[in-house]
């Protein structure tokens, strides 16, 4: 009984030693170790490296720039408080602010609404063109790599210093960036419903609604979400350019040197992200 | 004599140009049957059912569904087709985010106009028919729940009733228990079982476990490294064919175990 057993037990190990012996760890295997090991450090050397030559080149003062650090922090708290004076353009720096908001909803919003039609081309879900879904992609790369600084440079010549630059600025760099993001979400969380609607006989059109909406809504508000906290951001800096918002003000106040009102604006602008970076959480919480 | 309700002629399917997945298929399927199929991981069992409603196009050869010639078929007529055949997956394939009725009701899009389904109108008696499914299936308690609050062998009998809407002819199950619990797993496969039997719908599913298979269909396809190596009935169906069909040798597969 028991040399049964025992039997049995040779039996088992025999057969894994066999199965060990068939398989024998390649060399490769072992020194994937090492290899992660050399590319932590050659990439740390690079980074090093890089840094030295670009510190050299722009014969940037790598000392002395910390240590004017302390000094520039200093001068900035002496002039950045707002005063009297500051408070009293608090109601023009709301409503410029106001304005800046609004237009960066509104671009936000009807760029998400283009990039999403657009992005059902370049998915692989509805089956499009092998050649359309690649175009969609090469001009939503185009529109999201050129900057929306420089997108607002270029509609200043046709558009002049106006709202409506700022608006296409933002409008085509969101417009881009969205449409990979879609494109990519869509891929992501639809592709095993969409498979199984195809299955049943539904069309392009149907799956769309039926599985590729439903699916990847809650993804997409709040990528749409995120967007408008960055364009608000954004909207600041074109403002300058395009002397409109809340940036054209703070070009203002701070060319004529009136840093208060000028930290006054910045304060504002800080205290609207984060109010929208607060509401946009709770939102996804709730669609999630 | 009955005219198959399915026909496999000589047909090879190679992915990329390089992946040979099927090799010279050949095989007939009546009315009626429940046909399981055997096989290795990546030795093409997904592939054959894949290839019959569409979702992959054949390389060589045809396929007959209802006497005519699908693998050269349109897109309206490969519309035809898939409408007539309901396929059950491993992972349910849900729209999670929607509730169990409007998943079920899924299974009618076919039958409706691109845009008519895809605002979603459905007729009466189509909601009507969808809430006898599910009661059929056990779930009507379920009907107006999201999809991912539901377990795993809930979300395959959804499966299985959204299928059903479409009042198939033939019921393609790609492992429609691989990812259950083995009494769960027993729920779905008598279901099949039963619907098979008592709607007169002819099943052909993907199997993983050989014991389930012999159990449940009425006849066995074999397939290793994308060509048939055994068709028959389970009764025939020797353990030495089977360690063939794995390609491994005795005491190597799971059923070996005690
Ligand atoms: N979309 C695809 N593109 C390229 N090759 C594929 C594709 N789908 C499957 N293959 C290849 O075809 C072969 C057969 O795959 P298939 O999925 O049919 O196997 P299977 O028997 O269903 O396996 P499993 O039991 O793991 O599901 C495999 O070699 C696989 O790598
Ligand atoms: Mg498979």
């Amino acid at each position: 009984m028991l040399s049964e057993q025992a039997e049995k037990n040779k039996k088992a190990k025999d057969n894994i030693e066999k199965k060990m012996r068939k398989a024998p760890r390649p060399e490769a295997q072992t020194s994937v170790f090492v290899i992660r090991k050399r590319t932590f450090t050659l990439a740390f050397l690079g980074l090093f490296v890089l840094f030295t030559v670009s510190a050299l080149v722009t014969e940037y003062d790598v000392i002395g720039g910390f240590e004017s650090l302390p000094k520039a922090v200093a001068w900035m708290a002496k002039q950045f408080i707002p005063d009297e004076k500051a408070l009293s353009r608090l109601s023009s720096i709301l409503s410029k602010l106001m304005e800046t908001a609004l237009v960066s909803v509104a671009v936000t919003v009807c760029a998400a609404t283009c990039a999403f039609f657009f992005s059902l081309f370049g998915t692989k879900t509805t089956k499009t063109h092998p050649l359309l879904a690649r175009t969609v992609r090469i001009v939503a790369a185009f529109f999201r790599n050129v900057p929306d600084v420089v997108w607002a440079m270029l509609l200043l010549f046709s558009f002049g210093q106006n709202i409506l630059t700022g608006f296409f600025a933002l409008f085509f760099a969101t417009f881009g960036m969205m449409t990979r993001a879609f494109i990519e979400t869509i891929d992501e969380v639809s592709a095993s419903c969409v498979e199984a609607l195809y299955a049943t006989g539904a069309t392009s059109l149907q799956t769309v609604f039926n599985g590729v909406i439903p699916s990847s809504l809650p993804e997409i508000v709040s990528w749409v979400l995120y967007m408008i906290e960055t364009n608000i951001r954004s909207s600041t800096l074109i403002g300058m350019l395009t002397a409109t918002g809340i940036g054209y003000l703070f070009d203002l106040y701070y060319k004529r040197m009136d840093y208060g009102s000028a930290s006054l604006v910045v304060i504002c602008i800080v205290i609207l992200v984060i109010a929208i970076e607060t509401i946009s959480n709770k939102i996804r919480k709730v669609i999630m | 004599m009955i005219m198959p309700i399915l026909e496999f002629r000589n047909v090879s399917k190679i992915y990329d140009n390089i992946t040979k997945a099927l090799t010279d298929i050949s095989f007939s399927v009546d009315e009626g049957e429940f046909v399981s199929i055997i096989g290795p991981s990546g030795s093409g069992k997904s592939t054959i059912l894949r290839c019959i409603n569409r979702l992959v196009d054949v390389t060589q050869g045809s396929i007959f569904f209802d006497g005519h010639d699908i693998s050269q078929a349109d897109k309206k007529e490969i519309r035809e087709v898939r409408k007539k055949i309901g396929m059950i997956f491993q992972h349910y394939n849900l729209v999670d985010r929607l509730s169990v009725i409007e998943n079920v009701l899924h299974g009618r899009l076919g039958y409706k106009s691109s845009i008519s389904g895809a605002i979603g109108y459905y007729t009466e008696e189509e909601k009507e028919r969808a809430f006898e499914i599910l009661a059929m299936l056990g779930l009507t308690e379920q009907a107006y729940k999201r999809c991912d609050e539901l377990s795993g062998g809930q979300k395959q009998r959804v499966g299985i009733a959204r299928s059903l809407m479409q009042e198939p002819r033939l019921l393609l199950c790609d492992e429609p228990i691989a990812s259950l619990d083995p009494s769960s797993a027993k729920v779905i496969m008598d279901y099949l079982s039963d619907i098979n039997r008592t709607m007169k719908i002819t099943c052909i599913a993907n199997l993983h476990q050989v014991d389930v298979a012999m159990a449940y269909a009425k006849r066995i396809i074999g397939i290793t490294a994308g060509q048939i190596v055994y068709d028959g009935p389970p009764g025939d169906l020797s353990k030495s064919k089977i360690y063939e069909i794995y390609q491994s040798e005795e005491g190597e597969l799971i059923t070996d175990a005690k």
